[in-house]
């Protein structure tokens, strides 16, 4: 509450001048930045234009290479997170620091527990105090849930009450809407304004500009290490900020005609897949894509969406039920022979299996034909045609940052997903599957990706599209289901409303009568 | 992982890509530290590595009332390696000569076992196993070499050559197809086949043993000796006062064969996509178990024929003594470590230790330096060293990163001082 007694002017944090650099490259570049008590001031920018650095600037975790943190006015040499948390700062990551079998009482005391005799943790009175902190800021969860047992909404209001036990005056949220369904994120949305009405002040990373344009008061755009502007919320239009991030005019909504569906290419029949636990994650799922259409595969993450996606592509063994991809029966197939039928598959986590990040772009790209004509000739790799053809299509598909020998792991997110998505179109698939072909990328990079997948369905192709951005589900595909539970729940025609869809993701909804 | 490491491995990553640091920590394969390694230093962190050990070394030395410099000389002048100065002459210059005859004798097999570790790692595994590959290619060659009387010449050493390279594959097979199948590690499985072969070894040829030498009226556990025309040519020295044979370029040319199977096949580019990130070889449509046990097995093919190549080379005979105080399989994990699993590195790193071997030991070096059985721990230290050095790869790029930050803030405090002043 320092933050509500001090007079309205006085800024509780500010950031004169920061510089960072890496060899090589400036990540911060002279950046002011100032924050209000009651405020949510949302930092917006691409990946790599240096929101990330500038947060573990300011959370000690790296030392700027010049300028100056004050805090409630006082110049301030953060050390460490313990000396940023002292001062009042609180930062909940992306990926949440909860220990999955420990209460959410005792996650939120970690490291400063109340205790008894000094010695024996004093859980009644951890409950208590969490209890109030969750009463006072309306952040509704079970004190004594086990982590591992509740949403990842209600488990990121744990990181939350986790800053607030601390003391924190100043919340930092890290891309905090990237996990949570729309519905969850407007909950999220309502514990954010009753913080800052009670004085604690919040900034806000993300790169979703309808969501900077609901709850932030000020923006600050950065792009490239250096901030672009710093404005008041009125005014501000999705447009204008787009522009600010990228440098250049970008097209939020995907064009696209409507679909012309041809015969049906992907063909799944009560498909049931068991997990890594031996669980049956998708519980008979029947569904088909056409050729020349998207179909949209909505839900929650860990609804049974990553083991669908193995099992269309090989990667995983279907416990029963049939996969067809144009008359081909793949149920049972390899993920080789998956990929001779002409499946093409975008995968969800491009650093861990859509590339080898050590290898160069042009061994990537030949990933799945390294041994076969033109490519390779009695067991010997030709490194020439490897590399002409990776030059062709690193032209072809506008990658930048490197050539053919350049190592994967060298590229930006967006280069790198656009050398995935050139290795899987040059192949020619008839199926298509992207899992979050967009995740992690900046605005100008998901543009590119939409544009290539519509452009892919009216080359023909049958693309399945799972994501858990709703908003990309919605824009870009032609039919959605929602998967809750391993299950189909829902099916929508073009233009579903974002809260039907939003609803049936959390199981609100029985299956949708679809014309 | 602490807040510094998370620092230390983002501002390691920091070029490639910037304030894209993943918070939430996670223990790194080995095939993950591998390429942290390999990115971090370049040629520099080996070089490093091997001379904060013989620092380390030289301390220990010194501990033990010697004098480090002069023991490093007389270790270096024991090696032979002094022959490559042109200033030494004389009857200087033929002693160097037989020291390094012996030094490279020593480098033959580290060079073969240093390439059975190596390429496993390239595949990401970690063969402890090249002492028992090696063991049962020495084995299988001093039976072929030494039955099969009357064989032409040539002919007999090449069926005994791949005899014993076969006898390797199979053997680091073993633990390929386990892993490969039921997935049994591989660091667990090629230690009990070596225990395997060294008793298999201590067997055949033991008092009674099926493999013994009945000469001396069978009172030596030892091998029958190899046919006469089954010795491999000596190009360099005295054969009888063991010269170098041609075994020495049987293992340049593996070095070669190992750098045109990863680098030009596509069996080297499936066996290097799997140690890299088996998860997206399994996405490219790569068999990963196969890839596992094709690489297991090429791995001990290298540590069997180096078994044949010390046998027809020098040996000529094997002694359970042998078998049992034979190190050239682990010091060969110390060569491939600190040659980064490149040809040309584990060709450097062999000769590093097979002058290591060879300088330190109680044949050169004069007592009155450095007491000689102190000397060959010497290389066993350095050895460890090494090991524990390369394994502790994110502990010096930590350190490094510390000096970095400590550098940084110093410098920053500075100028926090400066305006106050």
């Amino acid at each position: 509450m320092r933050g509500a007694l001090v007079e309205p002017a006085a800024p509780v944090l500010e950031l004169r001048g920061i510089t960072k650099r890496f060899p090589g490259i400036v990540a911060n570049d002279r950046i002011d930045f100032d924050l209000y008590p009651g405020e949510v001031h949302a930092l917006l920018g691409e990946n790599g234009a240096g929101k990330s650095t500038l947060m573990n600037v300011l959370y000690g975790l790296y030392h700027p290479d010049e300028g100056e943190i004050r805090v409630g006015g006082e110049p301030l040499a953060l050390g460490s997170p313990r000396d940023a948390i002292e001062h009042g700062i609180g930062m909940v990551h992306q990926h949440f620091m909860l220990i999955p079998v420990m209460t959410v009482a005792e996650n939120v005391v970690l490291a400063s527990e109340p205790t008894r005799g000094r010695v024996f943790l004093d859980y009644g009175e951890a409950v208590r105090r969490v209890e109030e902190l969750s009463r006072r800021f309306g952040l509704a969860v079970d004190p004594r849930a086990k982590v591992e047992s509740i949403s990842v909404g209600q488990q990121q209001r744990v990181e939350i009450l986790k800053a607030l036990y601390r003391g924190a005056d100043i919340l930092i949220l890290d891309e905090p809407t990237a996990v949570l369904t729309p519905q969850e994120a407007e909950e999220l949305f309502a514990v954010i304004r009753s913080l800052t009405e009670q004085g604690k002040s919040v900034v806000f990373i993300s790169h979703k500009l309808h969501e900077v344009l609901e709850i932030a008061d000020r923006i600050s755009v950065l792009r490239r290490g250096k901030l672009v502007e710093t404005r008041p919320r009125e005014g501000a239009t999705e447009e204008g900020l787009a522009r600010a991030m990228v440098g250049r005019d970008v097209l939020l909504r995907v064009d696209k005609k409507p679909a012309q569906p041809g015969p049906p290419l992907l063909q799944v029949e009560d498909l049931v897949v068991v997990d890594d636990r031996g669980l049956e994650a998708v519980r008979g799922v029947s569904f088909e894509v056409r050729a020349g259409e998207i179909v949209g595969i909505a839900g929650v993450d860990g609804n049974g969406q990553t083991e669908l996606i193995d099992a269309l592509t090989g990667l995983r063994h279907a416990s029963s039920g049939r996969v067809v991809v144009d008359g081909r029966d793949i149920t049972h197939a390899t993920a080789k022979q998956a990929l001779d039928a002409g499946v093409g598959h975008i995968p969800q986590d491009r650093q861990r299996r859509g590339l080898v990040l050590q290898f160069t772009l042009a061994e990537n790209i030949g990933l799945h034909d390294f041994d076969r004509e033109p490519v390779a000739r009695f067991g010997w790799l030709r490194p020439r045609v490897l590399v002409e053809r990776a030059a062709r299509l690193l032209r072809q598909f506008d990658v930048r940052g490197g050539g053919p020998l350049t190592r994967a792991g060298a590229l930006s997110g967006g280069n790198q997903q656009k050398v995935v998505l050139a290795r899987e179109i040059e192949r020619d698939p008839k199926v298509l599957v992207a899992g979050q072909p967009t995740r992690g990328l900046d605005v100008g990079a998901i543009e590119f990706v939409h544009r290539r997948l519509v452009e892919e369905r009216d080359e023909g192709r049958a693309i399945l599209l799972v994501s858990l951005e709703l908003d990309e589900i919605l824009s870009l595909s032609d039919r959605v289901f929602v998967m809750y539970e391993g299950r189909l729940v829902a099916e929508f025609g073009p233009g579903a409303d974002e809260h039907e869809v939003g609803l049936a993701m959390t199981g609100g909804r029985a299956k949708e009568a679809v014309a | 992982m602490t807040e510094e490491e998370r620092v230390a491995a983002a501002e390691t990553r920091a070029p490639e890509e910037p304030g894209e640091a993943k918070p939430g920590g996670y223990a790194p394969s080995v095939a993950e530290r591998l390429a942290l390694y390999q990115r971090a230093g370049g040629v520099i962190t080996p070089v490093l590595t091997a001379l904060l050990a013989f620092l380390m070394g030289g301390v220990v030395v010194l501990a033990s009332g010697a004098n480090p410099l002069s023991t490093y000389r007389a270790i270096f002048d024991g090696t032979g390696l002094n022959w490559l100065f042109p200033w030494v002459s004389g009857a200087d210059r033929s002693l160097a000569a037989i020291n390094l005859q012996q030094t490279l004798l020593l480098t033959t097999p580290l060079i073969l076992c240093g390439l059975a570790v190596a390429f496993a790692f390239r595949c990401g595994m970690f063969n402890i196993g090249g002492q028992g590959q090696y063991v049962v290619g020495s084995i299988m060659s001093v039976w072929v070499a030494s039955a099969f009387v009357g064989m032409n010449g040539p002919l007999h050493i090449f069926l005994a050559v791949v005899v014993a390279a076969i006898a390797g594959g199979v053997w680091a097979g073993i633990a390929g197809l386990l892993k490969a199948t039921v997935g049994a590690h591989e660091v667990i499985s090629t230690i009990m086949l070596n225990w395997i072969a060294y008793w298999i070894g201590s067997w055949v040829f033991a008092l009674g043993g099926p493999l013994q030498s009945k000469a001396n009226g069978g009172s030596v556990p030892v091998s029958h000796d190899i046919q006469a025309n089954t010795h491999l040519p000596v190009f360099w020295g005295d054969p009888l006062l063991q010269g170098l044979h041609v075994g020495f370029f049987i293992a340049l040319g593996a070095l070669v064969v190992y750098w045109v199977t990863l680098n030009r096949t596509t069996l080297g580019f499936s066996v290097r996509a799997v140690g890299f990130n088996p998860e997206a070889a399994r996405y490219g449509g790569i068999a990963v178990p196969r890839n596992y046990f094709v690489a297991m097995a090429i791995s001990g093919v290298f540590a069997g024929v180096a078994g044949a190549v010390d046998i027809l080379g020098w040996e000529f005979r094997i002694n359970v003594n042998d078998i049992q105080a034979s190190q050239i399989g682990f010091i060969a994990i110390a060569v491939a470590l600190l040659g980064r699993n490149t040809a040309i590195g584990t060709f450097l790193a062999a000769l590093l230790f097979g002058a290591l071997l060879n300088g330190t030991s109680t044949r050169h070096l004069d007592p009155a330096v450095f007491r000689p059985d102190l000397a060959s721990n010497l290389t066993l230290l350095i050895q460890g060293l090494v090991v524990l050095f390369v394994g502790a790869d994110v502990l010096v790029l930590w350190l490094w990163n510390q000096r970095r930050r400590l550098r940084l803030g110093r410098a920053r405090r500075a100028a926090e001082a400066a305006p106050t002043a």
